[in-house]
């Protein structure tokens, strides 16, 4: 009846996963508590949940991008303080619960961290800079999101109901094959990622149209801002790349089920082919994260420097560049498979190519500030601690794309130090910078500006504390995902490791009060004027937060900067431009279809994990029910009329105008 | 009112090769909603295609690893596959006929030539299906060897779309008998047929890489 599904699966015997599931499980029914006791249910239904409006899922995104950093980093935390103190000794985790750690240490700090920080992002953004009203499938939007939230939850189940994968994040085979992993773990990540996989590929496909298709009128590709040209770099990655991970997950998963012989050792499978087709989606994935946030970078320097981008064109075509190379270096992560020095060396150069690029945009940066007036706000404070901090992760990178060096220092402590330092100072540095910049966009209220430098001061040193010693480790021999050692020399850079670890989490308590503080003091904090930064781009031209439609009427683009240029105009007017004629807009209905195919999804992967296949039919019965009743409603779009437009609009003229007249933004 | 330096021509300060002011791209804003459905479609059946190349490399990778069982060349057999063929590339001509009625807003045409895409869509599963079940029959199942694995796991997949196809197309047949000609469901329809004529370039690819090369390796 229920599979492989008994009590047997709750890990009673473990205190560690039994009271974190238990605090979980406890946090859960008090917010659900909360939320019904204040009757703030209907709300969340109506404005949050069923919402298709890319600035309310951008949100969603992002939330859980953070809620997720949580779960992530306190399985860094448990694996820096274990290391700490195993010296000789066992420690306070066993080899199997320390193994499920890392394996989800990596699964959810990349796919439900950093994945949902940069298309939340994307989501809220782009439309915005390009001038349209949301996205080109606003419902599928509103799936994407959800089947995230599936993956999320499917994962974090795995803490509570069996166990999870103990195969590292990419569940390399042999190990994550039956013989070898007879237990649920890797299926919990194999069905989780598979889910929240369809959710990224359709949300690439969305906004790939979105910019390509939605643009305002006169925004053409070569005024388009770069952070919207980064993010369409991302998500071309994100179509040609998420469904190689599709295919080969579904590999793994026909041998894991079905008894096939894909990655095994026997019968003619072939485990180096996993390997290969994986990192043909894994390279491209670490640009689809990084490429965003180069153009949040962008962005910030620009406006805090008070200046129009240096190189805008050598700034899109390094982009486009790296997007292309990004499908011509995967072997350097697997030197040591033994492919031969012609194709390791092939490798190895396109490896060192794809950082010329990259050197560009630095520089571009760089210049872009000199002869700036620069304001040291948070926002440029994680650039420029990302410009050191990211040069340092590149150098090292290119160092590892050297194969004899690679031979060395493959699956040391240096490689975990290389990836998490362009990874930290990359793309989290990037998602708190946009995090910052955009803020007040959103939400209409700037964040506490002292929280959040202590939090980026907290995060930068603790970072170098954190995994500065892991370099020195790596040369001196000590490999990945070991969870105890015998080498005395190795624990005084553990221990100062361990206190790194322990400055981030300062880093990101000072996130949290930065949040709260900024909530309470939001009137002190408000942005009236919609344009708090003296920005550049055309999200700064409408209210904060932005209506529903997001411009009353469309924005009609005249050269880069196309905000930046209308405000000049309207400076040296005296005055704003003439009111245009208001017409009605049709704005797509609110639809819980995103959130009942993630409920059906969710069902899906639970009962496969546990092989209860009437479960299975039934989950997929009801994902297709609901793609019926989706595809059957009359009415999917609702229509504001002029007169509500024409009154918004001129509400927000009013600021602008007043502003005007007292001659400068601000 | 004066002109402002920024809208003289060529007006760069910082020397930054700017050339955003100059004449307008012919770029009229946002494409229709036909146009904006049918693209997206597109970007996604290239993802598709990228999909079916993960499988086509694992085969072109395990197509030579039999284990000692039988290679393709012991098993395939090309008279069933060009029935194969023929029932698919007509039940896209089918679809292509109901293409034209669909837009000619002929409803019945339109159902007839669906129901003849769905009927020969139907006959090159169960054609597939009996192909399956017979190499299973004779001891050849996917279990038995990498080679094995890789030739059911691709041609399924484009079996797994020929079904889903179906289920869609028949589906939108009892959408368009409740509702008729709607906007949304002549670009659901328009992005069916590019589904449908897609499958049909895969299956291309499938017959020439699995069948045409396997009989002859």
């Amino acid at each position: 009846m229920f599979g492989k599904l008994s009590w047997s699966a709750i890990p009673l015997h473990e205190p560690i996963p039994l009271i974190t599931c238990m605090v979980i499980v406890a946090i859960i029914f008090g917010t659900l508590l909360l939320v019904l006791l204040k009757g703030w249910a209907p709300y969340l239904w109506k404005e949050w949940i069923t919402s298709v409006d890319h600035k309310r899922v951008g949100v969603m995104y992002f939330l859980l991008g953070f809620i997720m950093l949580l779960r992530g980093f306190s399985d860094a935390i448990m694996m820096r303080s274990q290391l700490a103190v195993a010296y000789n000794a066992p420690g306070y985790l066993p080899p199997d619960h320390y193994d499920q750690i890392f394996s989800a240490h990596g699964t959810i700090m990349i796919f439900f961290v950093a994945m949902p920080f940069v298309i939340g992002l994307m989501n809220f953004v782009v439309p915005l800079q390009i001038g349209s009203r949301d996205v080109a499938f606003p419902t599928l939007n509103s799936v994407s999101l959800w089947l995230t939230a599936s993956g999320v939850l499917l994962v974090n189940l795995s803490l509570g109901i069996g166990e999870f994968s103990r195969a590292g994040w990419l569940a390399y085979p042999p190990l994550s094959e039956l013989s070898f992993s007879p237990g649920v773990g890797v299926d919990y990540y194999l069905w989780s990622l598979q889910i929240s996989g369809i959710g990224t590929l359709l949300s690439g496909v969305n906004l790939v149209t979105t910019i390509l298709k939605l643009r305002a009128p006169g925004m053409a590709l070569s005024r388009m801002p770069v952070f919207s040209w980064t993010a369409l770099a991302s998500n071309l990655l994100i179509v040609a790349a998420f469904p190689i991970l599709t295919a080969t997950f579904a590999m793994l998963l026909l041998d894991r089920y079905l008894d096939f012989h894909f990655f095994t050792n026997e019968l003619g499978g072939n485990p180096m082919m996993y390997i290969n087709l994986i990192w043909a989606w894994g390279h491209p994935e670490v640009y689809i994260l990084i490429l965003p946030c180069f153009g949040v970078f962008s962005e910030v320097i620009s406006t805090f420097s008070s200046k129009p981008l240096f190189g805008y064109r050598s700034m899109v075509m390094a982009t486009m560049v790296i997007c292309v190379l990004s499908f011509m270096v995967w072997l350097h992560h697997f030197f040591t498979m033994g492919a031969g020095a012609d194709v390791n060396g092939f490798f190895g150069i396109m490896t060192m190519i794809i950082a010329v690029p990259t050197g560009v945009k630095v520089f571009n940066w760089l210049f872009t500030m000199y002869g700036g007036r620069i304001r040291f706000t948070t926002p440029i404070l994680w650039a420029v601690g990302f410009m050191v901090t990211f040069v340092i992760g590149g150098i090292t990178g290119v160092l590892m794309a050297v194969p004899p060096a690679d031979f060395i220092l493959h699956n040391s402590l240096f490689l975990i130090a290389h990836f998490h330092n362009v990874i930290i100072g990359g793309v989290v540095f990037g998602a708190f910078a946009g995090y910052t910049y955009w803020f007040p966009k959103v939400f209409g209220f700037k964040l506490h500006e002292g929280w959040g430098k202590a939090a980026f001061w907290f995060w930068f040193f603790g970072f170098y504390v954190a995994f500065m010693p892991l370099y020195v480790l790596g040369g001196m021999g000590m490999t990945r995902r070991m969870q105890h050692y015998d080498v005395a020399a190795w624990k005084p850079y553990l221990v100062v490791a361990a206190l790194g670890a322990v400055l981030i989490l300062c880093g990101i308590v000072c996130h949290i009060a930065q949040l709260v503080v900024s909530i309470r003091s939001r009137h002190r904090l408000a942005d009236l004027t919609g344009d708090p930064w003296d920005g550049r781009t055309l999200e700064w031209i409408t209210t904060s937060p932005p209506p529903v439609f997001n411009f009353a009427v469309l924005p009609n683009v005249k050269g880069e900067e196309a905000y930046w240029g209308m405000k000049q105009k309207a400076l040296a007017a005296g005055q704003l431009a003439e009111e245009p004629i208001y017409e009605d807009i049709e704005v797509p209905r609110n639809t819980p279809t995103g959130f009942v195919t993630a409920f059906f999804s969710t069902i899906t992967g639970f009962a496969l994990i546990w092989h209860i296949w009437w479960l299975v039919c039934l989950g997929l019965l009801g994902a297709f029910l609901t793609f019926v009743r989706f595809a059957w409603r009359n009415e999917d779009e609702y229509r504001i009329p002029a007169s509500e437009v024409a009154r918004l609009d001129r509400e927000r003229r009013r600021t602008r105008s007043a502003v005007i007249a007292s001659g400068s933004i601000e | 009112m004066s002109t402002i330096a920024s809208e003289l021509p060529g007006f760069d300060p910082h020397r930054l090769g700017h050339r955003g002011d100059g004449p307008d791209p012919a770029d009229h804003g946002p494409a229709p909603k036909r146009i904006v459905v049918g693209y997206g479609f597109w970007i996604f059946l290239l993802s598709d295609f990228v999909m079916f190349s993960g499988f086509f490399a694992a085969y072109a990778v395990l197509s030579t690893s039999t284990a000692g069982g039988p290679s393709g060349r012991d098993l395939f057999d090309l008279h069933n596959v060009a029935i194969e063929t023929a029932c698919l590339l007509a039940s896209s001509f089918a679809c292509g006929m109901a293409s034209i009625a669909v837009e000619e807003r002929k409803a019945l045409p339109a159902q007839l030539w669906l129901a003849v895409t769905a009927v020969l869509g139907l006959a090159f599963l169960i054609l597939e299906v009996k192909e399956f079940l017979a190499l299973i029959a004779a001891g050849n199942d996917p279990q038995h060897s990498a080679f094995l694995s890789s030739f059911f796991t691709l041609v399924g997949c484009h079996g797994l779309h020929v079904s889903a196809g179906v289920l869609w197309l028949l589906t939108m047949m009892a959408q368009l008998f409740s509702k008729g000609f709607a906007p949304n469901l002549l670009r659901r329809f328009r992005c069916f047929s590019l589904f449908w004529h897609a499958l049909d370039i895969i299956w291309v690819a499938v017959f020439t890489v699995v069948y045409l090369i396997g009989v002859t390796q």
